[in-house]
């Protein structure tokens, strides 16, 4: 529904009621991010730990999800128990246009359910419901229970929570619809600190369109340039795994802890090998053609006969590589067998995977021994490691329940953080050089989607502070607009500006669609003015020592270089929010 | 005459672009509800998608349950909606042995027409629009569709 506000439903869960409340803001901050920052701003206690009851946790969408192709992601915004700061996270599958037809542009979750609970809202539906039943169960028995107990099968979305979540971990994802996440930055913790253990969002309301042709046939050319072109070609073939072989080609595929940024074992986990061998079928986030999502098997023999069962695990070039390449486990079948105890566990793939890369080394090194770990936890051995995914998750001894706060909680309190692989959170799978380590680290979501850092390092060789600075700012703040929308960040190659505008316009956002530039200031500026005032300081992030010490297709790492970087990354950042000293 | 049919719905990849050209360009609305297809997950999302859709039936049991008119007969198979004449009392979708009739809050019926403007925003071409011809034989037609 087209509205010059924000239709909001804020949710007490502590009483189990809700309150429709109308938020000014639209023309300034458009939704999504920049509406999750507003809220925050709103509703969280910056002063106040992440798990105190009041803080917010906040699913937001766009002015034009749902309208478009590819409008199809949510932006989680809150308090988050990795860093304790203002945090970001996104995801897909049915979220998003499930939260337009149940006619909300955000959701606000605040105060802590009395018993485990699922909340359950829907256009003409809210209700929170006693769910302690399912409070130990893993992603996919709490899957299958929640699908039979609440209607509207096929136009919900189910968002969820397992046994890291419940520990309250901050490397524990939300899990949404089976095969997309929440994953970072310890969103599932949030909801287990809450008791909330499921989301059920029924997508159950219509709206009127407008009148006339114009918006038909602009949404007919849109969803032409997605799909009749090679654009997308890359996320529905291959998907991001065809990265996989590529970056170790360029010597930018982190390896064993970051140890190496190539090896010849790579076609054991490339994106051909899974498809040629393991893909079984494309999934697609509601309201996308593309179908990126590549979903693979993992086939377990129970008995000596030929007695199998088998689930599905969704893969990507991130979960590739933590538990692949990052890991040393060079076998498609055995990361996908990996990832499904992730996947069941409710942790982050990309943090559960460096973190134990991290402690293998650690463990190789002797700054920890099998005392701490347990298991003797060794670079391919995949079994061990799927246990270990399990003690990471239920933090079954001091060590895991500090590794799962963070590798470098872990390496501060064991020693070792010269060679955790931390840039902000455990790292994204580029090893591709200076300006991503910066980006990622001190990227408002310490995501690599936060800017085109790794782009960066392999468009331009030259050593231009300035340049990639100007890069890094200018991107992300176009980035920002983007996830303002809420759209997919594959698709950032086709929404151009001018076809922002014209998709704004058509749908009745006339005056987001004529400052598209000044709103993206704003909301760059209101993200990290929120991320500033939980105690977020750029200049204070560590850069470990690892990351200077490789090798890359362009020879070896610049410390000098990456050291600018990121000074000048920070003192930038810090005058975009008129916090700069001096 | 066409029909709208299925056959390789095996493919579906629950993008829901179906549902929501429908609702767009023949009911004028945003909506994956109020559309002649609307696709549903088949015991959760590990298992696939179907979809609801009119089977074309002839004759079909929603016209011959519809008490104003307002939905009949269409040749080939399937029903012509009047929704002029529609009350809103749901006996349609009551009479829908598919489920393929979805009522909106006031009552309002969505029936596939069999137009195929859903046809072109599939990307895994799931959807086709079979030309019946002149062949005579509607209850070959109903096998093939249901196969």
């Amino acid at each position: 529904m087209i509205r010059d506000y924000f239709r909001v439903l804020v949710v007490d869960l502590a009483l189990g009621k809700g309150k429709v409340t109308k938020v000014p803001g639209r023309d300034e901050v458009a939704g999504g991010s920049g509406l999750g920052a507003l809220l925050f701003n709103r509703y969280g206690k910056t002063d106040r730990p992440w798990d105190d009851p009041e803080q917010p946790l906040i699913f937001a969408i766009g002015p034009l999800t749902g309208y478009f192709p590819l409008m199809s992601k949510t932006v989680a915004a809150f308090k988050s128990p990795y860093h304790d700061q203002y945090a970001e996270s996104h995801a897909g599958g049915r979220s998003a246009l499930a939260i337009r037809f149940a006619d909300y542009d955000a959701l606000v979750l605040t105060g802590r359910a009395t018993r485990p609970s699922a909340l359950v809202v829907g256009s003409r539906h809210l209700e929170l419901k006693d769910v302690h039943y399912l409070w130990g169960l893993d992603i996919q028995e709490s899957g299958k229970l929640l699908r039979r107990m609440f209607k509207g099968s096929g136009h919900r979305s189910i968002l969820r929570i397992g046994p890291a979540g419940e520990q309250k971990s901050a490397m524990a994802g939300i899990n949404v619809d089976t095969y997309r996440h929440f994953g970072r930055l310890g969103g599932g913790g949030v909801m287990g600190a809450k008791n909330l253990k499921a989301i059920v969002i029924i997508g159950d309301g219509s709206f009127p369109l407008m009148e006339g042709k114009d918006y038909p046939r602009l949404f007919e050319s849109v969803h032409r340039k997605l799909t009749a072109t090679d654009m997308m070609q890359k996320y529905h073939n291959l998907g991001t795994p065809a990265n996989v072989a590529i970056l170790n080609e360029l010597q930018a595929l982190p390896w064993r802890n970051l140890q190496a940024t190539t090896d010849p074992e790579v076609h054991g986990i490339s994106g051909e090998r899974f498809a040629e061998t393991a893909l079984l079928r494309n999934a697609a986030c509601a309201g996308c053609p593309v179908g990126c999502i590549h979903i693979g098997f993992s086939r377990e023999r129970f008995q000596t006969d030929y007695r199998y069962f088998y689930r599905q695990v969704s893969y990507d070039h991130e979960p590739i590589f933590a538990t692949g390449s990052m890991l040393g486990v060079t076998d498609c079948f055995a990361i996908l067998d990996l990832l499904d105890v992730i996947e069941q566990m409710g942790l982050d793939v990309m943090s559960a995977g460096v973190a134990l890369a991290w402690a293998t080394e650690a463990l190789e090194k002797g700054v920890i021994s099998a005392a701490e770990t347990l298991l003797p936890l060794r670079f391919g051995d995949h079994n061990t490691y799927e246990q270990a995914v399990r003690y990471l998750a239920y933090g079954v001894n001091e060590f895991y329940r500090l590794l799962a706060q963070g590798t470098l909680k872990a390496a501060a309190h064991y020693g070792g953080a010269d060679f955790a692989c931390v840039l902000g959170q455990e790292m994204a799978g580029y090893a591709t050089g200076e300006v991503f380590f910066t980006s990622q680290a001190l990227g408002l979501r310490h995501s690599h989607l936060d800017s085109a850092g790794y782009a960066y390092d392999q468009k331009y060789p030259e050593k231009d502070v300035t340049k990639a600075v100007d890069f890094l700012m200018a991107e992300e703040a176009s980035r920002s607009f983007l996830t303002s929308m809420v759209a997919c960040l594959f698709a950032r190659g086709v929404y151009s500006e001018e076809l922002l505008a014209d998709c704004l316009r058509v749908v009745g956002y006339g005056a987001l669609a004529d400052n598209i530039d000044a709103v993206s200031r704003t909301i760059q500026k209101l993200r990290w003015q929120t991320r500033l005032a939980t105690g977020f300081d750029p200049h204070r992030v560590a850069i470990p020592k690892r990351f200077t010490e490789i090798t890359t297709w362009k020879g070896k790492l610049d410390a000098e270089f990456l050291s600018t970087l990121q000074n000048t990354y920070a003192r930038r950042i810090l005058e975009l929010t008129g916090e700069a000293k001096g | 005459m066409k029909i709208l049919i299925t056959p390789r719905l095996e493919r579906c990849i629950g993008c829901h672009s179906c549902s929501l050209a429908c609702a767009r360009l023949v009911h004028h609305r945003l909506s994956w509800d109020m559309a002649g297809i609307r696709i549903a997950s088949s015991g959760g999302l590990s298992t696939g998608f179907e979809a609801r859709i009119c089977l074309a039936c002839d004759p079909a049991p929603c016209a011959a349950a519809c008490p104003t008119g307002a939905y009949s007969q269409r040749r080939g198979g399937g029903v012509v909606v009047r929704k002029n004449l529609c009350i809103r009392c749901g006996e349609c979708a009551q009479a829908c042995p598919v489920d393929a009739i979805y009522l909106d809050i006031t009552g309002e019926p969505f029936v596939c027409l069999h137009c195929g403007q859903c046809v072109p925003y599939c990307p895994h071409d799931c959807l086709e629009m079979k030309d019946l011809g002149g062949a005579p034989a509607q209850q070959d037609e109903a096998q093939e569709v249901t196969a």
